[in-house]
This record gives structure tokens, C-alpha cells and sequence, in this order.
């Protein structure tokens, strides 16, 4: 943040943007292509995710002994809960379960988008009071940001992978196990905007009135900082994706029988020589969502807050 | 000058007591117990746990100062001993990827800062958001499906230490070094062209062009020597993201470096090691920044403290 910005292009955005003093900031996002494009692939995961029952899939955790290691389009069989056995095409093959692969990449979708976006939430809600706590009442800054530092030189993956390790598994634990190690970017960013917003003239009058610190902090300072924080957001919803399935991967996050994708890639593991699909699609699925997030975040970057500096 | 070294070391202290504290915390307070009564008991004696919490911590940072991490759970061997056994592949596989990254990437985003909004330019831009966003153990199994078993030209998985001969040695890090360091291209690159883009608009190009050196001496002794403090403080920060790619890169690769300790170490609950190697990974992460930001004063003799 402290970084000035460097990017000539984004110097004439601002000023692109000066001359477009009519047009609000939501006209200027819908007209941007990275959130266009990022937008439009996100949207159609959300609807997977939500219409994933009725899009030709099974129960994800039904197996079948006789289908199992199936390659990607083949049919078999496979039995449901009531014993009755069901035709089944394996789109994207099968794992060494017997389990459809095309039904789990489906639910895991669900997983992999209600983990980046609570653990978004999560780091953004408790980012922001220790954010405005640290910028607007001065005598708990130093305390705050040097612990802050501390969570900070803490790689955040180790955090992650230790605290789930100590409460085990569960969409709970990982969400908050993700979401700890981005609450003192947060922090940062937070306290870095409040600094500034608290000299400006607005603050200063609402000062004077008279008004409590608590309605300064949450009513002038907080709706300031908006943009930069969607912006800030949206990368932590990236970020986060990426970290759950590396978690499952690694086999440190989500019970295995939780369809998520890092589950089904650490299942494919073994068996990678003969039967790549069972890692490759959803990687490619993983690969994609956390694309489309950050160029969606980069575009927002551009339109809402084109003074940002080039994050990291 | 002395004295800025002197301010900057001293100022890791507090860093690195928080990271003990916190650490110190982690472990103690959030780890299940799994044992009958009379087990817990006794193990809480034998450990100090039956200790007021700031005695325990006492007891725990005297150990911690003199290098004694405890015996691990698993393996029945000092934790000291076991992270110098698993650093020589870690020590490896990071260097190469720093190396690979920064000759890659230095040059790539000075070209694309050269020929700004050019073809190349925006396709090393696209490539660096696609390098943010693919996750590393998906690379690393696109790399072995291709080069390895496809081609055939690299080892698959495992790690040949360095005194067995450098051939092997390397034969094995390739993959494993390309892997990890696409996120640093991308993220190096970055912050070199928009170092690079400033620097060229500063005056001293001008009069470099002008009084006639060629265009290359202009983008590497003028362009780029300018831009190196950026470029060395992006390294220093992507050390926390190398740290969390060598955990992957190492358990997709099988080797037997950090990392892949302390996975193990995770899925055996094997907490005196899961604290060392946290511990060990930090204190390196707040040290090669503290190396960092010295490197300034010799990178940029403008600067002065």
C-alpha cells in the first residue's frame, strides 16, 4: 500500500476517470472487461454450484466396487443408498472407489465457493475492527500492529495446516484456520485508510459535534473504506480457494469423504500414472474459479480503486 | 550506517518474541488430548504442564534460545536434529527456484517495461496472472505427466543428495524448481516492469540516450540497476509464499525436505516437531527480510540512513 503507485496506465485511468465525473462507480465496474469476463465465469460456477443436483449427478459419496478406476465417459453401474442400482455415465471417469468424479467436481464446487467466500468474510469482519481500532484509537496501535507483524512473519500456510491440524477437520475449523493468517493484511490495509480518512474535514466536524468514537469509527471512517476493502476481498476469496484445496491435498483439511477438489486430487495421487483425469479436471476446475477471482479483483481494482498500488 | 544496521536488528526482536509467543500459544492451548487420565497426568508433570502458563512459557523460551526443540513424538529424535537432517533438500530446491525465477524474470519484465503496452508486454502480463492463479500442485503434475512420463527425460519423484554427484542432484530439483518458481516469474516480473517503467521516465535515461549509449546499456546499467531495491524487497516478501510452495512441491515430489516434514509431522500430530519446523520457517522468513532491507544500503547508495 505504502508503494507509490508505479503504473502509468493506471495513472490514466485515474485520469480517465476524473473526466467521467458523471458516471458512478458501478457503471465504470460493469464496463470493465476483467469483471465482465471474471464476473461471468464466477456466476456460472455459483449456478453449478447451486444446480449441481440436478445437472446429471449422483450422491458424491456413493461408490461402486464395480466401477471403479472408470476413464472419463465410460458407463457402469453404481448403487445408491437403497440398494438399488442405477446406469450410470461416468463423465469424468471414476476414482478407485468407485465414486463419479463429474458428481464430485460438482459438489466440490459448493466446498470450494462457500470456503473462499466465508473465510473472505471472516478475515474482512475481524480485519476491519482490529483495522480501525488500530488507526482510530492510538493507544492500541503499537500493541495491535506489532502483534500483527508477528502473525505476519508466520508463513500463512503453516498456520493454516497447524491449527486444523490441532482441531482436525471440519468446514469450521478450515474456514477459520484460512482465515486467521489474512487478518493482518487486512489489519493493515484497514488501519492505513483510517489514518487518512481521520484528518479529513467530515471526520473533524463529526469530531467536534461531539459524536462517539464508536459512531465515528463504524459511520464516517468505516463506508470510506469500501472499495479498497472489495478489492482486498476478493483476492483473500482466491487466496482462500487455493489454500482449501491445498489443505485437502496435502490431507490436512476436509474429511476425505467430503467432495471437495483437493480431496478427489489427493485420492487420484496414487494412482496418477494410469488415471491423470482424476487430477487434471479438478485442477483445471480449481485453476480456473481462482483465475477468474483475481481477474475479476483486478478489474474492480482498476474501476473502484484505481489509486491502489500494485498489490503483491 | 552502522547505526540504521544496529536499529534494524534490534527491531526483529520484538518480531521474533511474538512469533514465539504466538507459536508458544498455538500448540499449548489448542491441542486435543488423547490418552487416559492417569497418562495426561502424568505427562503433564513430566512436561511442566501443571505449571502457571507464564512459568511454562519461561521454561519453554530457555529451551527454545539454546537450540532445544524437544524430542519429537514420532521419530524419537531431537527436533534440532531432525531439521538439520531434512535442510540440505529444502536449502536446495529454494535456492534453484530463486535462481531460475530472478534470471527468468528480471529480464522478462524489463523488456516488457522497454516495450510498454506491446504484444509482449501484455502477454507477460496475462502470464502473470495465469502464474497467481494456477495452483502449484497442479502445475507440478502437468510438469511430471509431461517431461516425465510422456518424454521421459526427467525422474518422476525423489531427491539425490548433492555429495552423490551434482548430475543427479539436479536431474531431480528441475522439475521441482520450475514448479515453484512460475508464482515468483509472475510475481518478479511484475514488480520489475513497474520498476523499470519508473525508472525510465526519470531524467538520467534521458541524458543517458542522449548523450548516445546503446539502447541496451540504457535498460540494464541505468533501467534496472535502479529498479533493484524493489526487486529484492519482492523477493524477501515472496519467501512466506515460497515457504508455503515448498510444503506442496515437496510432498508432490517426494522429497524428504521440510516441507514434507511437516506434513508428516501434521498427520502424525507430532507437535514438538510441527512447533520446530514453524518456528524454524518463521525465524528464516523475519531474517531474510532483516537481510533485505541491509541489501539497501549497498544496492542504492542514494540511500542513507
Amino acid at each position: 500500500m505504502a508503494t507509490p503507485n508505479l503504473n502509468p496506465l493506471q495513472a490514466l485511468s485515474v485520469e480517465a476517470a476524473d473526466v467521467r465525473q458523471s458516471e458512478s462507480a458501478w457503471q465504470r465496474v460493469r464496463r470493465n472487461w476483467s469483471v465482465r469476463i471474471g464476473g461471468a465465469v464466477l456466476a456460472l460456477l455459483v449456478l453449478v454450484a447451486l444446480a449441481a443436483p440436478l445437472l446429471g449427478t449422483v450422491d458424491p459419496t456413493l461408490f461402486d466396487a464395480a466401477s471403479r478406476d472408470l476413464v472419463p465417459g465410460e458407463r457402469g453401474e453404481i448403487t445408491t443408498l437403497d440398494g438399488e442400482i442405477l446406469k450410470h455415465r461416468f463423465w469424468f471417469g471414476s476414482d478407485s472407489f468407485g465414486r463419479d468424479i463429474y458428481s464430485r467436481v460438482l459438489y466440490g464446487t459448493r466446498v470450494a465457493l462457500v470456503v473462499g467466500l466465508l473465510a473472505a468474510l471472516l478475515a474482512l469482519a475481524f480485519g476491519i475492527v482490529c483495522g480501525l481500532c488500530a488507526g482510530y484509537l492510538r493507544w492500541l496501535d503499537g500493541i495491535l500492529m506489532r502483534f500483527m507483524d508477528g502473525l505476519m512473519a508466520i508463513p500463512a500456510i503453516l498456520i493454516a495446516i497447524a491449527l486444523v491440524a490441532m482441531w482436525r477437520g471440519s468446514l469450521t475449523t478450515v474456514i477459520i484456520a484460512i482465515a486467521i493468517p489474512e487478518i493482518p493484511r487486512v489489519t493493515r490495509l484497514v488501519r492505513s485508510l483510517v489514518l487518512s480518512i481521520r484528518e479529513e474535514p467530515y471526520v473533524e466536524a463529526a469530531v467536534a459535534l461531539g459524536t462517539p468514537t464508536w459512531k465515528i469509527m463504524f459511520g464516517h471512517i468505516l463506508p470510506n473504506t469500501v472499495a479498497p476493502l472489495v478489492v482486498q476481498g476478493t483476492y483473500i476469496v482466491a487466496a482462500a480457494i487455493l489454500v482449501e484445496a491445498i489443505l485437502s491435498f496435502l490431507g490436512v483439511g476436509l474429511p476425505p469423504d467430503i467432495p471437495t477438489w483437493g480431496n478427489i486430487m489427493a485420492e487420484g495421487r496414487a494412482q496418477f500414472n494410469q488415471y491423470p483425469h482424476n487430477i487434471f479436471i479438478p485442477g483445471v476446475f480449481l485453476a480456473f474459479t481462482v483465475l477468474a477471482v483475481n481477474i475479476l479483483g483486478d478489474g474492480l481494482r482498476d474501476t473502484l480503486d484505481p489509486k491502489m498500488a500494485k498489490r503483491v | 550506517m552502522l547505526n540504521f544496521i544496529a536499529r534494524r536488528v534490534l527491531a526483529t526482536i520484538p518480531v521474533l518474541a511474538i512469533v514465539a509467543v504466538l507459536v508458544f500459544l498455538l500448540l499449548r492451548l489448542t491441542a486435543g488430548d488423547a490418552a487416559s487420565a492417569d497418562q495426561i497426568a502424568r505427562i503433564r508433570v513430566e512436561l511442566g504442564l501443571d505449571q502457571p502458563i507464564l512459568v511454562q512459557f519461561g521454561i519453554w523460551l530457555g529451551h527454545m534460545l539454546t537450540g532445544n526443540l524437544g524430542e519429537s513424538f514420532y521419530y524419537k529424535v531431537q527436533v534440532t536434529e531432525l531439521i538439520a537432517q531434512r535442510l540440505e533438500p529444502t536449502f536446495s530446491l529454494s535456492v534453484l527456484t530463486i535462481v531460475f525465477a530472478v534470471l527468468v524474470s528480471v529480464p522478462l519484465g524489463a523488456i516488457a517495461a522497454w516495450r510498454f503496452g506491446g504484444w509482449f508486454d501484455r502477454a507477460l502480463m496475462g502470464f502473470a496472472v495465469l502464474g497467481f492463479s494456477i495452483p502449484v500442485f497442479v502445475l507440478a503434475y502437468i510438469l511430471i505427466w509431461i517431461v516425465s512420463l510422456k518424454l521421459g527425460w526427467l525422474p518422476v519423484q525423489g531427491y539425490k543428495r548433492f555429495a552423490d554427484g551434482a548430475g543427479p542432484w539436479l536431474q531431480h530439483l528441475i522439475l521441482p524448481s520450475i514448479t515453484l518458481s512460475v508464482i515468483f516469474i509472475a510475481l518478479i516480473a511484475r514488480v520489475t516492469r513497474a520498476s523499470v517503467l519508473e525508472a525510465l521516465g526519470e531524467d538520467y535515461i534521458r541524458t543517458a540516450r542522449a548523450k548516445g549509449l546503446p539502447e541496451s546499456r540504457v535498460l540494464v546499467r541505468h533501467a534496472v540497476a535502479n529498479a533493484a531495491v524493489p526487486i529484492v524487497t519482492v523477493i524477501g516478501i515472496g519467501i512466506a509464499l515460497l515457504i508455503g510452495g515448498v510444503v506442496v512441491t515437496e510432498s508432490v515430489y517426494a522429497i524428504p525436505g521440510l516441507g514434507r516434514l511437516t506434513v508428516d509431522a501434521v498427520l502424525s500430530r507430532d507437535f514438538p516437531t510441527i512447533q520446530g519446523v514453524i518456528l524454524f520457517f518463521s525465524v528464516v522468513y523475519v531474517l531474510v527480510n532483516l537481510l533485505v532491507d541491509l541489501s539497501y544500503v549497498f544496492l542504492d547508495p542514494r540511500i542513507r540512513y
